[in-house]
């Protein structure tokens, strides 16, 4: 009986074989080989993929760094937001707890449009400025003659773009992991001595570890891939991962080929995270499921 | 003192909420806004949902968005259900072998996900249109001679139904797998040995118990759907867009207010339907608390419900 009820997944075992492990398998095959004579046919096995990649160091590094600044950001903010909402009491918290998730129900193409706006050269915040007289007055500082700061099509605006998009994914579940917290073992702490600041670097901190990792994952992954965000806040002049990869695809510079060997080192940097978070986790369920 | 940290925090709180919130109350603001600006204001207008509802490419994307959506979270919770039930009767071995698997689409980023589904279907279909346009089958039927020619296929509609399928399923397993996980499995070797077939122990022994497993993973496969952009953008081909598709390349052309115009009608949508779950759940809380601590005013449990 038991086996025969196992057979009910036998359809969707197949259709993860057809389309989770297939799409996998072809990107393999297409990053470990030349372009062929037609399209349909893939050419001889090759390292040039992987070897030729070296030009685009410095978008790999940017990534690299954009995505971590912006994590970095998100942990800073997102863990002392976590932590107050956790001492509030049940009815505030259930509206903090809507009120941050709120705006990830919003397609995040149109939060990262309303930056936009907002960043502009002739924007909200450059108007803003100049009537509090900040340009002159910097201005006057730096003896340079702006009309207005330039924010969009910047690294920086792409980094705002991420933190504003991603902090939720940070905060909720470190929160959750913090308000699950035994109170019995911070009395405990306490009852033996230990002061607020001790009871937070040596219980709360440590516990709440698997809710920052989680939340380190799910802002780093989105970041380091985006191509959207990068796109629309960078103006297109600052070229990520995402961005690379999309180009190969749908771009310009259609290689197949190239953009699989890029998707797969994508894939590599997403095992090598869970597998970190997996390890520091220790076992512990995943922190969150949203 | 300890005052002071507490208005700190909430003063930290507030202005956090203001950076969340400051862009998407602009956005709304300047939808009503009588000019093609952003930033000045010309005066109250509803130009730009008049407009919104008159362009044909957003309707239509609307229409896709909401149609792929529906389809792929009746199908993938359907199959979901039974692939959850089936994990669940394998041994433990198989069972986390497959749930690895399975958890590929969720852990992977979006974009690897999409790129991969795209080679994939451009990889078979360019096989098939090459065999497609080189054979014909030719039948003589009754004397007449039919020829049939296969198809030419492509990316649109379907590869995107199938990468939005794809992307749910995981989601649904994993809502319902802990139901199940938490279900007394001796209650279904009961109903069978009481008679029942094996169909109707699971409908009237199973489903019941992870009823709660089932909507969840559907309304979180549904909202998967609908806020999907990368996935889509990549399966879809150039034929059908989505919603998000649509304001990508309205975004990346120029800034229109009829963007701001869209994000209010949806940010209206969500906050309806976030405020009206909650206050549920409030409302269910409460009455909760009351019972167990047996003390119940009929007034005013009646006029907090009013």
């Amino acid at each position: 009986m038991k086996t025969s009820r196992s057979l009910l997944a036998a359809p969707y075992v197949l259709w993860m074989a057809l389309f989770v492990v297939a799409p996998i398998v072809v990107v393999v095959i297409y990053a470990f080989t030349s372009a062929g004579v037609t399209a349909a046919e893939v050419g001889d096995f090759t390292w040039s993929n992987f070897t030729g990649m070296g030009i685009y160091l410095p978008i790999f590094t940017r990534s690299f760094q954009l995505a971590l600044i912006a994590t970095v950001i998100c942990l800073l903010i997102g863990y002392p937001l976590a932590y107050a909402m956790a001492k509030e009491g049940p009815g505030f918290q259930r509206t903090a707890t809507v009120l941050i998730m709120l705006p990830m129900w919003v397609n995040f193409l149109l939060r990262t449009y309303a930056w936009m706006a907002i960043l502009e050269n002739n924007g909200l915040l450059n108007q803003f400025f100049q009537s509090v007289g900040l340009i002159d007055l910097v201005n006057h500082i730096l003896g340079t003659d702006m009309a207005y700061f330039r924010m969009i099509r910047t690294q920086g605006a792409v980094v705002l773009g991420m933190v504003y998009n991603y902090l939720p994914f940070m905060v909720l579940p470190i929160y959750s992991v913090i308000i699950k917290l035994d109170h019995s073992l911070l009395e405990a702490a306490r009852d033996l001595g230990a002061d607020s600041t001790g009871v937070f670097r040596r219980v709360i901190f440590p516990l709440s570890l698997p809710g920052i990792l989680s939340g380190v994952t799910m802002v780093f992954v989105p970041s380091v891939s985006t191509f959207a965000i990068s796109q629309l806040l960078g103006g297109g002049t600052h070229m990520l991962l995402g961005n690379l990869i999309e180009l190969q695809f749908l771009g310009g510079a259609y290689s197949p080929h190239l953009g699989s060997a890029i998707a797969l080192v994508m894939m590599v940097i997403v095992v090598i995270c869970m597998w970190i978070m997996n390890r520091f986790g220790e076992g512990e369920e995943q922190a969150v499921v949203l | 003192m300890k005052k002071e940290r507490r208005l700190g925090s909430r003063i930290f709180m507030g202005l956090i909420f203001l950076f969340l919130y400051a862009p998407i109350l602009l956005m709304i603001v300047f939808s009503f806004n009588d000019g093609n600006s952003n930033v000045v204001w010309q005066g109250f207008s509803l130009r730009w949902y008049e407009q919104l509802f008159h362009d044909r490419a957003i309707i239509q994307s609307v229409y896709t968005t909401l149609l792929v959506s529906a389809l792929a979270t009746v199908i993938a919770t359907i199959a979901g259900t039974f692939a959850a039930v089936g994990f669940y009767s394998m041994r433990r071995r198989t069972r986390s072998m497959l749930l690895n698997v399975n958890n590929i689409p969720m852990m992977n980023a979006d974009i690897v996900t999409g790129v991969s589904l795209c080679m994939l279907f451009v990889a078979v279909f360019g096989l098939w249109n090459e065999f497609a346009v080189n054979y014909r089958v030719i039948i003589n039927l009754f004397g007449t001679k039919y020829r049939i020619t296969f198809p030419e296929l492509s990316l649109g509609f379907g590869t995107m139904l199938i990468a939005h399928i794809t992307f749910n399923i995981p989601y649904v397993i994993l809502s319902v797998g802990p139901k199940l996980r938490q279900m007394d499995h001796n209650l279904v070797d009961a109903a069978r040995d009481l008679g029942c077939t094996w169909m109707r122990a699971f409908f009237k022994v199973i489903l019941p118990e992870i009823k709660t497993g089932i909507v969840s993973g559907a309304l979180i496969a549904f909202t998967m759907s609908v806020d999907d952009f990368v996935i889509s953008y990549f399966t879809a081909g150039s034929s059908v867009s989505t919603l998000a598709m649509e304001i990508y390349s309205m975004a990346r052309k120029k800034v229109t207010p009829e963007i701001n115009a869209v994000s209010t009608l949806l940010f209206l949508v969500v906050l309806f339907l976030l405020v009206a779950v909650n206050l549920r759940e409030a409302r269910q809380a409460k009455a909760q608390a009351r019972r167990n601590y047996g003390t119940v005013h009929h007034g005013a449990g009646s006029r907090a419900r009013t």
